[in-house]
């Protein structure tokens, strides 16, 4: 499960990047590499920046005024957070999904057809082919095959958090960000969404942010330890997990803080 | 003895405490009998209309004080009208101005646009009258209605209803005034209802690439479905009891034309003109049934406004 | 793909304009209204209009009976509605947790709110106006004071909802009886939004024409009399600016100006006075 390879394929890199709520800063000069095709995990106490962190990915931030990033975060070796990327065609690129299931209030195949209708012209059946591969990639088709046309908010939340994984992913992006997805699932939803993650990685670069470690433990190849906007530590996880390098990395893991 | 004296005060304060949330259930009460005593006095008033004319006082479109003949039709057609042409240009831009308000406008700008929108509705009503019989209705009569009855007056099945002599003054007229004057209700009730959509549910469909139209109209409209007809609804109550505007532009004509250029009645127009000059119980008790008439539709539209925007805050309570 | 892409902008930046523009077409019309007010009330403006009782046709004159006339009318009227809506209001935030009675009246209350205001003058006429065979003053006031009633009940209500529960708690941990609790700190509290309320519900009231035409309906010479028909802006407006005299219109853009500018300062501060108070909180 982790990266038993030296130099996996950079597929997001960090550099120097600040980010600020108004005059207050709140990530500090933070760089980091992101391996194609894994799962990189942020963690860290509340308020330690991982969650702003993953949302400069696709530019989340820019929907509130006063918020802004400095420095560059590189797609592929293509700065995002230049203003002349265009903002919709990177969120086609790179999928998100939140702490809450937030299905659309329309039916579970409309939830899945909304963002494939907004890159591609296809017909009837290639939509209906395109929602049932989404939906078996999501491990949902079997629960809802039944009940396409109703509405997705009737679904359990462990449901309807994978209807939102298969509704980002539909788009086919190269990215899936999921920020603390299953915060608010029972144990057996979660460990669902765990699974799920680890097969999909097979196809997309996952980040994930979580204040759950030992979720972090069992799901990610990387992880990068925050607190107070910087990045403490990044490494593959089982070093960081067994042999931090930092004194403040082994303090939050062993529980003695946070 | 001091234990004493605290128990009495106990006594007392128990005694305060009883008589104080009686009062308070008394003034609401109040508001109840008030509702009772609106509607019985306006049913008994209308008695001698009910037993002289029956149901036919609805469907009947005679108004004739001087054979005492009374129906209600035109004035209920001229209501429904002229409020009918109000939400028609009223919701679309109401909803264009919510979706200023809550997406496009820099936050600096809110509130004070959001206090002028306000304000268009604080302008009382008899002002929007003025201004529409002095100012608005003569520039109409000069360049829209020729207009009208040029370009659309032509055609095969809309023409009629836009064709006729370009008097300024009407049905349509009273539409365009109404509409505005509704304006500031359902944008505000639409800004409101959009406030309460989770950050979260936008950013899901921003986060797939949507435009901020696409979010709109297929995600945060969706969603705040029922607020936003509850919204219409309250408009439309406002519409259909406005009384001071429309009957400065209306035309006052107790008579039905398929143009909507022609003067044409409301329920509440045809009440303030002939109310006080009303001679006879038959002609009074005929104005109390409209209205009642009034009452009853608006009391209607406004109960469903209301349980409407009662359904989408349980509903976001529960959360969504 | 790219085609697509580019509709869709296109189609986003052409509803965003459209936006933009019934903005505009909002504005517009508060602008056009204010300015005509402006232009056609201002030069009519003077000094007699404060000084003077309002003319016969063709004569000049003023518009102080009609001022007064309002005045007194709304003033009695607030005076009436407000502490029972003040007492409605408590009602329904302080006990109205249970029973059918506070669910009920909230409902019929916001439908009140709405409810239209010629119907509420024939109420009055009907029950009133008749019984006492003349139109008069009281009559206007009590019809004022039914719209005001839902406007002050509504606010209070929201008002003391925004208080928080803490500062009800803190007062019954220090034995207080409740009566002593909501009129001594819930109801203090809430002060400032209750006064927004009842501004808001003054600058309603002042502009209502329909319910004083089968109430006060008017009078062409002073009266302080409210046994009597009695003057008042709307009414004098309404009948001036129907009337075919131009005198007598001058006089009625002078009044529409006059009680428009009162109702918009009312409102403006109405929402200051209560911003202000949110943000003390």
């Amino acid at each position: 499960m982790h990266a038993e390879t030296a130099t996996p394929n950079p597929k997001l890199i960090v550099k120097d990047l600040n980010f600020f709520y108004g005059k207050e800063r709140a990530l500090k000069d933070i760089n980091l590499t992101i391996p194609e095709k894994m799962v990189t995990a942020f963690i860290g106490p509340s308020g330690c920046g991982k969650s702003t962190l993953l949302r400069t990915f696709n530019r989340m931030y820019q929907l509130y005024p006063k918020q802004s990033a400095t420095g560059e975060v590189l797609l592929d070796g293509q700065n995002l957070l230049d203003k002349k990327q265009d903002l919709n065609m990177l969120r086609a690129k790179i999928g998100m999904v939140f702490q809450k299931p937030t299905p659309f209030p329309m039916s579970i195949y409309d939830n899945i057809a909304f963002g494939v209708k907004l890159y591609e012209k296809l017909s009837r059946n290639e939509m209906d082919e395109r929602v049932e591969w989404t939906l078996k990639k999501a491990a949902l088709w079997n629960e809802v095959k039944d009940k396409l046309k109703q509405s997705g908010t009737g679904l359990s939340g462990g449901q309807q958090q994978r209807l939102c994984i298969a509704r980002a992913i539909a788009v086919k992006p190269q990215v899936l960000l999921l920020d603390e997805p299953t915060s608010a699932l029972d144990p057996i939803s979660t460990a669902n969404i765990e699974k799920l993650v680890d097969e999909l990685k097979q196809d997309f670069t996952i980040v994930i942010v979580t204040h759950n470690m030992q979720q972090a433990a069992r799901i990610s190849d990387f992880t990068a330890y925050m607190y107070l906007g910087e990045l403490i530590e990044f490494g593959d996880t089982s070093t960081v997990f067994t042999n931090p390098k930092r004194k403040e990395t082994e303090d939050y893991i062993t529980g003695r803080f946070g | 003895m001091p234990t004493f004296l605290q128990e009495a005060s106990h006594k007392r304060q128990a005694l305060l405490d009883i008589l104080f949330r009686n009062l308070t259930r008394l003034a609401a009460f109040t508001v109840l009998a008030l509702l009772g005593a609106i509607i019985a006095s306006l049913i008994v008033g209308s008695m001698p209309a009910i037993h002289a004319f029956g149901f036919g006082f609805i469907t009947s479109s005679e108004w004739n004080p001087v054979t005492d003949q009374y129906g209600a039709w035109i004035p209920i057609v001229g209501t429904l009208i002229t409020s009918g042409i109000a939400l028609l240009i009223a919701i679309p831009v109401s909803f264009g101005i919510a979706v200023f308000l809550t997406e496009l406008s820099p936050r600096w700008l809110r509130r004070p646009l959001g206090i002028a929108v306000e304000l268009l509705a604080g302008i009382p009503s008899i002002i929007y009258g003025m201004w529409g019989l002095f100012v608005f209705a003569p520039l109409f009569a000069d360049h829209v209605e020729p207009w009208l009855n040029d370009h659309i007056g032509t055609w095969p099945l809309l023409g009629p209803f836009f064709s006729g002599p370009p008097m300024g003054i009407g049905m349509l007229t009273a539409g365009i005034i109404l509409s505005i004057m509704v304006i500031p209700f359902i944008a505000s009730v639409m800004r409101d209802v959009f406030d309460v959509v989770p950050p979260m549910l936008k950013e899901s469909a921003y986060g797939l690439g949507a435009t901020t139209w696409e979010v709109m109209r297929n995600v945060v409209l969706p969603y705040t479905k029922i607020g936003v007809v509850g919204g219409i609804m309250l408009g439309l109550g406002r519409a259909l009891g406005e009384t001071m505007a429309v009957t400065f532009v209306i035309g006052n004509a107790h008579e039905l034309n398929k143009s909507l250029l022609m003067p044409g009645n409301s329920i509440s127009s045809a009440l303030a003109n002939e109310f006080t000059e009303a001679v006879g119980e038959l002609y009074t008790s005929s104005l109390i049934e409209l209205g009642l008439i009034l009452f009853f539709i608006t009391f209607v539209v406004l109960s469903l406004a209301r349980l409407m925007l009662f359904k989408l805050a349980k509903s976001e309570g529960r959360g969504a | 793909m790219f085609d697509l892409y580019t509709r869709r902008r296109i189609t986003n930046l052409v509803s965003l304009g459209i936006s933009v523009l019934t903005m505009a077409f909002g504005l517009f019309w508060l602008g056009w209204i204010l300015w005509t007010l402006l232009a056609y009330g201002l030069p009519h403006l003077s000094l007699s209009v404060f000084t003077q009782t309002t003319p016969p046709p063709g004569s000049t004159g003023g518009l102080v009976n009609a001022i007064f006339g309002s005045l007194m009318m709304t003033g009695l009227g607030v005076l009436i509605g407000t502490p029972i809506g003040i007492l409605a209001g408590t009602y329904l935030a302080e006990f109205g947790q249970r029973g059918w009675l506070a669910p009920l009246t909230r409902f019929i209350n916001d439908v009140l709110l709405s409810a239209p205001s010629i119907v509420i003058g024939m109420f009055v006429y009907e029950v009133y106006v008749v019984k006492v065979g003349h139109f008069a003053g009281w009559g206007g006031a009590f019809a004022l004071a039914i719209i005001v009633i839902p406007v002050v009940i509504r606010t209070t209500e929201n008002m003391l909802r925004l208080v928080p529960n803490s500062l009800r708690e803190a007062a019954a941990a220090l034995g207080a009886p409740q009566w002593k609790i909501i009129n001594f700190v819930t109801l203090r509290a809430a002060r400032a939004g209750i006064l927004t309320g009842i501004l808001l519900a003054v600058a309603r009231v002042s502009g209502e024409t329909a319910p004083l035409l089968f109430t006060a309906l008017n009078n062409q010479f002073w009266s302080s009399n409210m046994n009597q028909p009695m003057a008042n802006l709307p009414v004098v407006i309404f009948q001036f600016a129907m009337s075919p005299y131009d005198d007598w219109q001058s006089l009625a853009w002078a009044g529409a100006l006059l009680i428009t500018v009162s109702v918009l300062t009312l409102n403006i501060l109405a929402r200051v006075l209560f911003r202000q108070q949110s943000t003390h909180h």
